[in-house]
């Protein structure tokens, strides 16, 4: 026998042993099956919504830029962790191959210990809250920075602000959510701020709100009794609009709100709902990038699908679900199977270059624990009505503003 | 703490409270004369939100002449719905007159959400930014003028059930049911006019409380069971017993929110329904049973 049929007959003989077991050919599956969780109605809807947009358009541009075919099957959780939990568990009983989800951190730890338990991979696209990469997790990966790195970040970025505008604050008022991702963000703050030296402020006050409420009167007389320079600021959507009105009703005119990292203020409905009271509120928080090859891609798919709609407005969420999608369609492409757990080892050798990413950062690739380091923040200023990238300064759109022309010092 | 603040947050729970009150007072008209339980109340106010909205958005319509159409077309409507749904359950078992109302508001919140969807609305007129300067005390202009109508509107609703004719068949209807029927009294109909009446004071809520208030379906749940816990704590059926529910609960959250942590408002309101409910079951302004 010679060596070129020598190896053929071994190759075969390969092949034969590997499927003898099965009885059949298996061949590759055509097709991965994205069940894509996020809160599409309830008190997150407006979010959810707009995560929604990014999974929409993924299966095209990701069949064109990676050859894959992805199929979704999108279910609301409501804003409701329950609702997450048994939606995520219809989803896998229905073929789902994978889980993204769910922008809300509550929601996102729920969801977490389904797919763990039941073996299927779990991509988070948006959800800070700590904890959900610290349990041991097999199955459970987050390309989106913790409440501690998206704190640290936001934070550093504040340093920048004010050397940026020459100004001195002394003194804030911390105000946040008192959800999971509130609290996560509250306890980052509370670690992290005493060691920034380079911060010149102290916080006077410290002030948890029900993030439903319907009313926030009493927060915000609290906060501007204490009399800071500027208000810091972990928000939801809703919450940051009643917020923002009663500080007008107040007549509080603090330097700026600036956020460490939260939601709520660069949305599109935080613009609408307010008009000229949203100038100027300012959020250090993860951000897409707008020099990407695939923030083209994804924002020609977003102008196709959403005349109406400014990319700007939607790009962070729009970017951190698109880019969980491509995580998994990546993976899948090189599994070249839908079984789970080739899946979960293709996910956790990832490495997806800087310009195949569109959310702000740098390679996805994922640590031990599942979680992908050096995503980043960029301080984002409303300014003439769009969320604009102000720092740092090689993304810069507009020169930072800070404080508020309305300032009036108390 | 600082006096000026405990005045502005007293203040604001005062004025707050008043329109809690009135909605509140709807619930215990109706209860007070049909002996029926409206678990629909919060849904009928949200119901006058977004038909304040809508009235604000095709005709500049502000809320405190909205108001007046309102009210008018919920009246009609709650005439409607008792004459022709609630009043055959009228001598029913308790429990059939709740799955009733139940339902009711169920179909209520799912209707809302596939009209409007799951989006929080709100309306913007000049003065809902605005505010009064007495010293160093700030008085919400909108909010203000919410606790006055809520005032003169629940002023009228007492001069109505004192002096008026009807006002005074419907007390006689809600003291003696069997007498009223033997002095000859047509006691369904003036039910479907009581019933009509509460909704007219739910939707003049409604509308005061947009101008508070973001309104979405989702709210309805809450205002009901905020209802419930203010009628208890004033006296179910007590008029009074309402409205100074409404400004016991709107302070008390307020106060709550200053002195402990705004999180936990809403567990204060509940804790002083089970001071009550322990020390004065009938309620502060109720009677005993």
């Amino acid at each position: 026998m010679k060596r070129r049929q020598f190896n053929r007959a071994l190759a075969a003989a390969g092949v034969a042993a590997g499927l003898a077991p099965f009885g059949i050919a298996r061949a590759q599956p055509q097709k991965l099956k994205v069940g894509v969780l996020l809160p599409r109605s309830g008190v997150q809807a407006l979010i959810g919504q707009s995560c929604q947009k990014g999974a929409d358009l993924a299966p095209a541009v990701i069949r064109q830029v990676l050859g894959v075919d992805v199929e979704l099957m999108s279910a609301d959780t409501e804003s409701n962790a329950d609702t997450a939990r048994t939606r995520a568990e219809r989803l896998i009983q229905e073929g789902a191959n994978v889980l993204v989800g769910a922008f809300d951190s509550g929601h996102t730890a729920a969801i977490a210990q389904v797919a763990e338990q039941r073996g299927i991979p779990h991509i988070i696209n948006i959800a800070a809250a700590p904890q959900i990469t610290e349990q041991g997790y097999k199955f459970v990966f987050r390309n989106f920075p913790t409440a501690i790195d998206l704190t640290r970040n936001g934070l550093a970025l504040m340093g920048e602000i004010f050397r940026a505008t020459n100004t001195v604050p002394r003194s804030a008022v911390f105000m946040h959510v008192n959800d999971t991702f509130g609290q996560a963000m509250a306890k980052g703050v509370g670690a992290i701020l005493p060691r920034l030296d380079f911060l010149p402020f102290k916080v006077l006050d410290t002030i948890a709100y029900d993030p439903a409420a319907k009313d926030l009167t009493v927060e915000v007389s609290k906060a501007k009794a204490a009399n800071p320079d500027f208000l810091m600021l972990v928000c939801r959507l809703n919450d940051a609009i009643i917020l923002r009105r009663e500080m007008a009703k107040q007549r509080w005119n603090p330097m700026g709100i600036i956020s460490p990292g939260s939601p709520g203020l660069y949305e599109e409905q935080y613009t609408k709902a307010l008009g000229p009271l949203a100038e100027y509120a300012i959020c250090n928080t993860v951000w897409f990038n707008p020099k990407s090859e695939m923030t083209r891609n994804v924002g020609a798919a977003f102008r196709k699908n959403n005349p109406r709609d400014v990319l700007d407005f939607h790009g962070t969420n729009v970017g951190y679900t698109y880019d969980a999608i491509m995580i998994a369609a990546d993976a899948f492409k090189r599994a070249r199977s839908t079984d789970p757990k080739a899946l979960a080892e293709a996910i956790r050798q990832t490495n997806i270059p800087v310009a195949n990413r569109m959310s702000l950062g740098g390679p996805i690739r994922f640590n031990p624990k599942g979680q992908v380091e050096g995503n980043l923040s960029a301080a984002i200023q409303n300014l003439k009505g769009r969320p604009t990238v102000t720092l740092p300064a090689e993304f810069a759109e507009a020169k930072v503003v800070f404080p508020e022309p309305a300032y009036k010092k108390g | 703490m600082p006096i000026d603040l405990v005045a502005n947050v007293v203040l604001s729970g005062v004025l707050t409270g008043l329109v809690y009150g009135l909605m509140a007072l709807g619930l215990s008209v109706i209860f007070g004369v049909v002996r029926v339980v409206n678990f629909a109340h919060g849904e009928m106010m949200t119901i006058a939100m977004y038909a304040t909205v809508v009235l604000f958005a095709a005709f500049k319509l502000d809320p405190f002449v909205a108001m007046v159409p309102v009210a008018a077309a919920f009246f009609v409507f709650g005439y409607a719905l008792q004459a022709a749904v609630i009043n055959p359950f009228i001598t029913r078992p308790e429990h059939s007159q709740f799955m009733l109302v139940l339902a009711i508001a169920i179909i209520m919140v799912n209707g809302l959400l596939m009209a409007f969807g799951p989006d929080a609305r709100n309306l913007q007129v000049d003065y809902q930014l605005e505010s009064f300067a007495l010293g160093p005390i700030l008085v919400d202009k909108a909010r203000l003028y919410a606790a006055f109508t809520a005032l003169a509107v629940s002023a009228g609703l007492f001069a109505f059930f004192k002096f008026a004719r009807i006002g005074k068949a419907i007390r006689a209807c809600a003291d003696n049911y069997l007498g009223a029927r033997v002095v000859g009294l047509d006691v369904k109909r003036y039910y479907a006019f009581t019933f009509g009446l509460g909704s007219a004071c739910v939707a003049v809520a409604g509308c005061m409380m947009i101008l508070l208030v973001d309104v979405t379906p989702a709210l309805g749940p809450a205002y009901t069971l905020l209802a419930f816990v203010i009628v208890i704590v004033g006296g179910l059926g007590s008029m009074g017993g309402a409205l100074l529910g409404g400004v016991l609960i709107g302070v008390s959250e307020a106060m709550a929110g200053l002195f402990i942590t705004p999180s936990a408002k809403s567990m204060f309101s509940f804790g002083l329904l089970i001071l009550v409910l322990l020390f004065r079951p009938q309620g502060l302004l109720g009677k005993k049973a």
